[in-house]
């Protein structure tokens, strides 16, 4: 019951862009048409379940106070939690650059339809994130780390292809002149966030 | 002699205080504002402007990284190998982060604590990967640092308009308790007796993107030149 929560709370109530804006500079200017949308769409939820539960790792037997005891009971007041910032970015930015290549070599379709998108996640807010609210949320075990970083990473998806969809048909309307593009964008992400605060509260 | 003034005059135009460099600074307060017309740094901008507070320290946050990490890479640019720069910026930015975050954690607890992530996310603020990659790559470090300043603080400026309403329509006060000063309520009770009430709206999430539509709105429909086709 417990990782059905998380996900749940992942996807809706706490939604990375809705209630947290996380990586709307690429929400903003990939969500011309559903097609390429869905690529980085699918992209983020990849990146995340890889770096979420290394980082989970990191964190839990590197960086953390005590948490070098497994090599000598001499670490247990060591305290690295300074350098996670440094460390996670690390992570992320070779992990994403190791995928690409992992991707082209044997998923080229894969790749074909994820390809131009990979490189830009590593500077994508929510993958820095998603790692930065695993650490503050202290998840229990490894497993609840993952479906975290599912959960989230569906939700962003979910996020970038209705603004997608919205922003797609938008063009056959009358906006007014200074409000299009950007502007709209912006008010009806908030207008969907409105939509997306009635999932607050639900519980298993 | 003669010549010798000439290229005197010539550096002295290049100098840090020329039209030029000037431009550098004032173009990115409004006709090529971060926040509303490059579309970057969007992601720290929205969350942390429920109150003024927060959005000073974000903003002076990142101000002191943006600068930090523009003359860094400035003086660089020649030695970092083009294939790795990615990762040798994120590494110049994430180690200048570190430092505001221990400042912070050290003389604004209470600030720090509201920011939460939102200072680590200073890392992949696209304010400054963006700078970095389109100007400080291909410049010298004077220029890079007005560069830095001037979208440092258009990002700033937007980020506090966002906060002021906010602040002001939902909450109804002005807190600068965590920088010292002190909490001043806006509204007289006597307004709040005669049924006005604070928009609770306000606080909430959403919000923050429907303010920066407004001003985007109120920007583009000042300045036509910035309307986009769709």
């Amino acid at each position: 019951m417990e990782y059905i929560n998380i996900l749940l709370k992942g996807i809706f109530i706490e939604n990375m862009i809705f209630a947290y804006f996380l990586g709307m500079c690429s929400y903003l200017a990939v969500s011309k048409t559903v097609k390429t949308a869905n690529g980085l769409g699918l992209a983020v939820i990849f990146v995340l379940l890889i770096t979420i539960p290394l980082n989970y790792l990191l964190e839990n037997y590197v960086l953390k106070e005590g948490a070098l005891t497994w090599i000598s009971e001499d670490y247990a007041s060591m305290d690295l939690s300074f350098l996670s910032f440094i460390m996670f970015i690390a992570v992320i930015a070779s992990i994403v650059q190791l995928v690409e290549m992992i991707v082209e070599r044997f998923a080229p379709a894969l790749y074909g339809a994820l390809g131009i998108f990979l490189p830009l996640i590593a500077v994508n807010c929510s993958i820095l994130g998603g790692a930065l609210f695993m650490q503050q949320r202290q998840y229990d075990g490894i497993g609840e780390a993952t479906t975290f970083a599912v959960g989230s990473g569906i939700g962003w998806w979910l996020a970038i292809v209705a603004i997608a969809a919205i922003r797609e048909k938008i063009r056959y309307s009358h906006v007014p002149a200074p409000l299009r593009g950007l502007g709209i964008t912006f008010i009806i992400t908030g207008l969907m966030g409105i939509a997306f605060m009635s999932f607050m509260g639900i519980d298993f | 002699m003669s010549t010798e003034t000439q290229e005197l005059q010539a550096v002295k135009k290049e100098s840090l205080f020329s039209k030029k460099n000037k431009r550098l600074v004032t173009d990115p307060l409004s006709d090529n504002n971060p926040i509303t017309i490059q579309v970057l740094g969007i992601c720290s901008a929205l969350a942390i402007t429920v109150q003024i507070q927060q959005a000073i320290m974000m903003s002076l946050s990142v101000l002191f990284v943006l600068i930090g990490a523009n003359v860094i890479v400035s003086l660089l640019r020649k030695v970092i190998p083009d294939r790795i720069r990615i990762i040798v910026q994120l590494v110049i930015v994430a180690s200048l982060v570190i430092i505001v975050n221990e400042v912070l954690k050290a003389y604004a607890p209470d600030i720090s604590e509201k920011l939460s992530v939102f200072v680590g996310l200073i890392i992949t603020n696209c304010i400054i990967m963006g700078r970095l990659e389109a100007f400080a790559l291909a410049n010298k470090p004077g220029p890079s640092m007005m560069d830095a300043i001037g979208n440092g603080i258009g990002y700033a400026w937007i980020l506090l308009a966002v906060a002021i309403v906010r602040e002001i329509f939902g909450s109804g006060t002005i807190n600068l308790e965590g920088l010292g000063i002190g909490k001043f309520q806006l509204f007289p009770e006597a307004f709040y007796e005669m049924g006005y009430m604070n928009n609770n709206l306000m606080i909430l999430p959403p919000m923050a993107l429907i303010v920066v539509g407004v001003i985007i709105w109120i920007q583009r429909s000042r300045n036509k030149a910035l309307i986009e086709e769709h």
